[in-house]
């Protein structure tokens, strides 16, 4: 019944009559194309604001490259199907999945193959309602809200909960495996989390991992990365480091990374926020002498990081 | 009788791309749409049901049009139309209306005259399918 009820000029008759009558490419200039679509810029942003990550990179090239090249097949009249980009994330806390996928909206959009290009970042629960009837309504006003740019979901894991009976994360699950399979032009999903955990949650649901067409590791920072990090981020802020302060810094990080709970850039973030806080302590104690200058206000000394009680432990 | 109630509702029934193209233009003024629903075509008839809330977040046509298809396979018997409220202050009001579901028959309607006092007569417009009650108007 429902099939006679929807319009008379159905979608496919309408939207093939008018894409028949615009003439075919015989043939596409790439490097006019790349050029015009300004990716290169969005990739160099990346280059430039993520320090390391170079699968992850490597891999955003090729996908850049992939959606070009299915961009010309279809403008010569080769292609009709569009490529599957939802995509997976795996990592520690702190390695930036967050920012890529932000920058993954951008590129996607840039190319063509995402209508808005925003992305809307959502955890469980977000997505699983607490009494029966509220899950799917939930699920499908997020999915309303990302359609047109990527949906990320981060510690996807904890939407399947088999050990608890009354836990609706399952309906959410089907929820996204339908919209993943037959939305597949208007919402790019991508999953996010730790490795381990993804990997069981994977397992469990192989539903997800077959409509996941890239799985991206996000691998630690090494100490060299993260003294980087910093770097940027300082000067990101209009501070520096004094040459001192460089070398604690350096043996600060050496020091962090062998401890608990240790969240990668975020953990740097940390500590340079704390540094800025004794840096401002010392000023505001010194301050019946002379009067701050620029360069004073910029600089982290050594003392900054020093006073930090890891060097204690 | 098709009914002529609504914006475009002279011109043949939009395809949905088109209505996703109507839809694209009312987000890009920063309207909020809302899918109603109904079976008593009246044109006084003002209250239209809500399908589900009015989607003022939404960025993308595609999803006032997976409401819409959502609303047709509950109501596809019925009228469904798509409304754009514009919010801006000064104007608060509907900006846009537009059918985009009607039923298979539509009955029209009916004038119906009544000898008041004095031999006044009033003129009522009676639609036909409110012959019927309610759920069982356009079987």
């Amino acid at each position: 019944m429902t099939e006679e009820l929807t319009n008379n000029a159905v979608n496919s008759g309408e939207a093939g009559d008018v894409a028949a009558k615009k003439p075919l490419a015989t043939s596409f200039d790439l490097q006019a194309e790349y050029e015009g679509s300004h990716i290169q810029e969005t990739l160099d942003q990346l280059d430039q604001e993520l320090v390391g990550l170079e699968p992850v990179k490597a891999r955003i090239r090729e996908i850049a490259a992939l959606l070009l090249v299915s961009k010309a097949r279809r403008e010569l009249g080769l292609e009709t199907e569009p490529p599957t980009l939802h995509m997976s994330f795996t990592g520690n806390p702190g390695t930036g999945k967050t920012t890529v996928g932000l920058r993954m909206a951008d590129i996607l959009h840039k190319l063509g193959y995402v209508r808005q290009g925003h992305m809307v970042s959502v955890t469980r629960d977000d997505l699983v309602g607490q009494y029966i009837g509220h899950t799917a309504p939930k699920t499908r006003e997020i999915i309303k809200k990302a359609m047109g740019g990527v949906l990320f979901i981060d510690e996807a894991y904890y939407l399947y909960r088999p050990e608890n009976e009354r836990d609706y994360g399952q309906e959410a699950i089907e929820i996204l495996l339908q919209v993943m399979e037959n939305n597949r032009d208007d919402l790019v999903v991508v999953l996010a989390g730790y490795a381990d955990k993804m990997e069981i949650f994977f397992r469990s649901n192989p539903g997800f991992r077959s409509r996941i067409a890239h799985h991206l590791e996000f691998p630690d920072y090494s100490q060299l990365e993260l003294h980087d990090i910093a770097q940027l981020m300082m000067d990101n802020q209009a501070y520096k480091f004094s040459a001192e302060a460089q070398d604690v810094l350096r043996e600060y990080i050496s020091l962090r990374m062998t401890q608990p709970h240790f969240a990668n850039a975020r953990s740097i973030r940390n500590a340079i926020d704390r540094a800025k806080l004794r840096q401002a302590s010392r000023l505001f104690d010194d301050r019946g002498g002379k009067p701050l200058d620029r360069e004073t206000l910029m600089t982290i000394e050594a003392s900054d990081i020093q006073a930090s009680r890891i060097f204690i432990m | 009788m098709k009914i002529t109630q609504g914006t475009f509702s002279f011109l043949p029934e939009l395809t949905d791309d088109e209505i996703k193209a109507q839809c694209q233009y009312c987000i890009d003024k920063g309207w909020a749409l809302n899918v109603d629903y109904t079976d008593d075509p009246h044109p006084r008839n003002t209250y239209w049901e809500m399908w589900n809330q009015p989607m003022f977040d939404t960025v993308d046509p595609a999803a006032v049009l997976l409401e819409v298809n959502e609303c047709r396979k509950v109501y596809g018997n019925m009228y469904i139309k798509v409304n754009a409220f514009d919010a801006e202050r000064g104007r608060e009001t509907v900006a846009l209306s537009f059918i985009v579901n009607r039923p298979k028959d539509e009955p029209g309607f009916g004038v119906s005259r009544e000898d008041g006092q004095g031999r006044k007569i009033r003129y009522r417009i009676h639609s036909y399918a409110t012959d019927k009650p309610e759920g069982r108007r356009y079987e």
